[in-house]
């Protein structure tokens, strides 16, 4: 396990970056977005410098400006892979990382991501994971089965003023989530470690006693099990979420391991985490390890003049800074040190890095930040367990279904 | 005959999972959920240069009088994952995976369908299959919704709503030019709409188009509705094996109902599964044959198979006794639950198997034995060689899809000892010549937009 003055680093990959103009950067490969190499290659080097994790982005809706419908843009990054399929095809290749699809839980079924997570966690001896995530309004009627409420769109004044029916629809897709993500749950839990005995005497190839119906019944699905997937390594995969507001919040600190949060700042980020605490007490979880990690997208250079201006080019390019949910850190890899560990003070347990550019951004973090993490004694310098909820200094739980022994 | 006018051999090879014909109480039987057993079925197959490997799906755990299964194999992988992660490992093997056209959506589905599409470099395949049952559905948020009748309906609107949303890319809508800035040629790319009795969908695309356009499509079902539906939208059709002269009868079926529905002759492959067992003489084969179904199908395995046909409890009767003197009961509340049931008329499959089991004086286990545990190929390495192929050159099927009772490692002395003496024959590849899964079988790749295939 890792000493608790080391904080945790993932990386969040999505397409060729999370700036907008990042694909015109002279490293940047736009035309192998859609290729397992060039997936297996980011992979790779977040596993070279011992990242605890990556994310992958997804959503079952092309990119858009508009959460609510899609643009005609021809000048920025369009098309996606399945991120559980780019999770897996990479799970071969790598060994020790963790892997964290994003899933869409507001059309999808909680039988089929329970099983998808758990052989993802299979194949890859134990660093499965998932992001759960409330779909887009723009993606709909891509299924045509049901009417979601648009989100608000800034006024002229630039401000959000959500109405009634979408405060609603919010609290309702994370009650939803909630409901998803404790079925998947339960699904993993269904059979228990020691369930399949292959007892020739008896002719039984399991013992069904270690299995176990579910039989959710909520408001949104009733699920009854078993999984068909026996229980994965880690017993269960990680579950991380992304939260803005105390919905999310209050969905992380009941359902998550981790949750992804936007701070301002330390005093923003304390705020964030004791709100998050308190609603953990509330579930029941106050016993329980849940990591809370700043998002921080990042834009790095050698000197901060450099990375001001590679931040300005990008920028120039895409037609003004583009307007993002987490705090935008430009400069050194010193200097982004610094912040993190200014905002650990808040009770943040680590970060995911949104890297600008890739592979540029990235390789500053491996190759700059974590060397810089290191010598200051705040990252480790091997990995130094087997499975990612080891890496994160998680237990591996016991089986809700299982009798005390 | 020279080698080149040969017709070639299509192999597929399956990981046994859920059934009882897997015999996991062999000593060298191996994990049924580890990625190493995939991986080694894979780079078997591969090794022997079959066109692609196949996993099926069961969406339940079966149940036998409400009580989950527990004499043979229980559990599985999920499959998307099993093929992404066998793509790292394989450079030509097809990767065919089946996928519920009841309990998914057209969107995803065919999302993931592309991604596995790019992920393989052009190695996705698709077994289309439906399900209907109530029992299943209870794992779903949308329940048994089916109607049994309905379920050919939803395949096919699912089929073409799922090329829809493959076409919706052009082939080369990326541009992906930094220079000019310009990433997308076509500013809807995507764009589609599906309406129909199932899906009422539309919007935009996520996924670009694979390097095969659509994955490769087959599909199971020798009903006539199946027999239309895989003669109007499969590239490949899974099929129990037949004598000759029926498995011919068949081939023309397939091909003339493709005909009628303006395919070009030859485009459906029929692939019927098979299991060889090989020994160094036909005796010694003949009896690992005897041997390994003993295995297979013990006593409880026996009452089992027949209670899917009975529908009643046979565990009271002795399966080495006479069969159950007491009349199948079809309209009974399930016996068996998520296991499908293959024959159509219970009261004639009875009557039919006491005329069998009187004929040649057979016990329930015997006649169990009999009906389920028929091994097709049984023989020397050059006998079995021999008749897969002739039975191939006759026009009996373009190949077949090949199990094992032995998990991870049935394969390999198929591949080991008849693989070179098919390869010999001239009937099989000795090395891969296409990139895609499509061209290794010989099957168009449809051009986008307007759907038809690109001649070669």
């Amino acid at each position: 396990m890792s000493p608790p003055d080391h904080l945790h680093l993932a990386v969040a990959l999505d397409g060729t970056g999370w700036h907008p103009a990042a694909w015109r950067e002279p490293g940047a490969r736009p035309g192998e977005l859609l290729t397992a190499r060039y997936w297996a290659d980011l992979v790779a080097r977040a596993e070279s410098r011992l990242l605890d994790f990556v994310t992958l982005e997804d959503a079952l809706a092309l990119q858009s400006t508009s959460p609510n419908r899609h643009d005609a843009r021809t000048d920025e990054v369009r098309g996606r892979l399945d991120a559980v399929l780019i999770a897996s095809r990479v799970a071969p290749l790598t060994r020790h990382i963790g892997l964290v699809p994003t899933v869409t839980v507001t059309h999808t079924e909680p039988f089929h991501i329970s099983k998808a997570i758990a052989t993802l966690d299979h194949i890859s001896g134990g660093r499965g994971g998932w992001r759960a995530q409330v779909a887009k309004p723009l993606e709909a009627p891509h299924f045509g089965r049901r009417e979601v409420a648009p989100f608000p769109e800034p006024g002229p004044d630039g401000r959000l003023a959500p109405p009634e029916e979408f405060a609603r629809a919010v609290a309702d897709a994370f009650g939803e989530t909630e409901d998803f993500v404790e079925v998947v749950r339960r699904l993993w839990d269904s059979w228990e470690d020691d369930a399949e005995i292959r007892d020739a005497a008896t002719e039984r190839f399991i013992d069904r006693d270690k299995l176990h119906y579910v039989d959710f019944a909520g408001r949104w699905f009733a699920v009854r099990g078993p999984s068909i997937v026996p229980r994965p390594p880690q017993g269960q995969p990680l579950v991380t979420v992304l939260a803005h507001a105390s919905a999310p919040y209050r969905l992380g600190a009941r359902s998550a391991d981790v949750v992804y949060v936007t701070p301002r700042d330390t005093e923003h980020a304390r705020a964030v985490v004791a709100e998050i605490r308190a609603e953990q007490e509330t579930a029941g979880r106050g016993g329980e390890t849940v990591h809370v990690f700043a998002d921080i997208g990042v834009t790095l250079g050698a000197t901060s003049a450099e990375a001001e201006d590679r931040r300005a080019a990008l920028d120039a390019r895409a037609g003004g800074a583009p307007v993002s949910d987490a705090q935008d850190f430009t400069g050194t890899a010193v200097e982004l040190a610094d912040l993190l560990l200014a905002l650990r003070e808040g009770g943040l347990t680590g970060f995911r890095l949104r890297p600008a550019v890739l592979p540029d951004d990235l390789t500053a973090v491996t190759g700059a930040l974590v060397p810089e993490l290191q010598r200051r004694g705040v990252f480790r310098t091997a990995y130094e367990a087997a499975t990612l909820r080891g890496l994160l200094g998680l237990g591996r739980p016991a089986n809700r279904y299982a009798a005390p022994r | 005959m020279s080698t080149a006018a040969k017709k070639q051999i299509v192999l597929g090879a399956f990981v046994n999972g859920v059934n009882h014909t897997t015999v996991w109480s062999d000593p060298q039987a191996g994990s049924q959920i580890d990625f190493s057993t995939f991986r080694h079925v894979a780079q078997t197959a591969e090794r022997g240069r079959f066109d692609f490997f196949f996993l099926a799906e069961g969406l339940a755990l079966r149940e036998r009088g409400g009580r989950v299964f527990d004499q043979d194999i229980v559990g599985r992988p999920d499959t998307f994952p099993v093929l992404a992660a066998l793509a790292a490992v394989t450079e030509h093997l097809g990767l065919v995976g089946t996928f519920n056209a009841t309990f998914n959506e057209p969107y995803e589905l065919a999302k993931q369908l592309a991604s596995l599409d790019h992920l393989s470099g052009g190695r996705a395949g698709w077994n289309v299959v439906t399900s209907f049952d109530a029992f299943t559905g209870q794992n779903f948020r949308r329940g048994g919704f089916l109607h049994r009748d309905d379920r050919y309906v939803r395949a096919q609107e699912f089929l073409a709503a799922a090329r829809e949303l493959w076409d919706s890319w052009a082939e080369d809508a990326i541009a992906a030019d930094k220079d000019s800035g310009t990433f997308l040629r076509q500013a809807d790319a995507g764009a589609f709409a599906v309406q129909g009795k199932q899906f009422g969908i539309e919007g935009r695309f996520a996924t670009p188009r694979g390097p095969q356009g659509h994955p490769v499509v087959l599909q199971a079902g020798v009903s006539p509705q199946g027999r239309e539906f895989a003669a109007g939208g499969a590239d490949a059709v899974f099929c129990p094996l037949q004598p000759l002269d029926k498995a011919q009868e068949f081939y023309r079926d397939i091909q003339e109902r493709a005909t009628r529905q303006g395919r070009p002759a030859g485009s459906v492959k029929l692939l019927p599964s098979a299991t060889v067992v090989l020994g160094d003489t036909e005796e010694e084969a003949a009896e690992r044959h005897r041997d390994i179904v003993l295995r297979q199908i013990s006593g409880q395995t026996a009452q089992i198979l027949l209670e899917t046909v009975w529908n009643r409890d046979l565990s009271g009767y002795d399966p080495e006794g006479p069969l159950p003197d007491v009349d199948p009961d079809p309209a009974g509340p399930r016996v068996i639950q998520g296991r499908a049931n293959i024959f159509q008329d219970p009261h004639r499959t009875v009557a039919e198997w006491r005329g069998i089991a009187e004929a040649n004086g057979y016990s329930l286990r015997e006649l169990a034995i009999h009906v389920f545990g028929r091994a097709e190929f049984v023989g020397t390495p050059t006998g079995i060689a021999d008749r897969l192929d002739d039975f191939v050159q006759q026009g009996g099927s373009d190949g077949y899809i090949l199990g094992s009772h032995l998990v991870p490692s049935g394969l390999d002395e198929f591949v080991d000892k008849v693989v070179p003496l098919l390869q010999e024959r001239g009937s099989l590849r000795t090395e891969y010549t296409g990139s895609t899964l499509r061209e290794n079988l010989g099957i168009p790749t449809p051009r986008a937009a307007s759907g038809q295939p690109v001649a070669g």
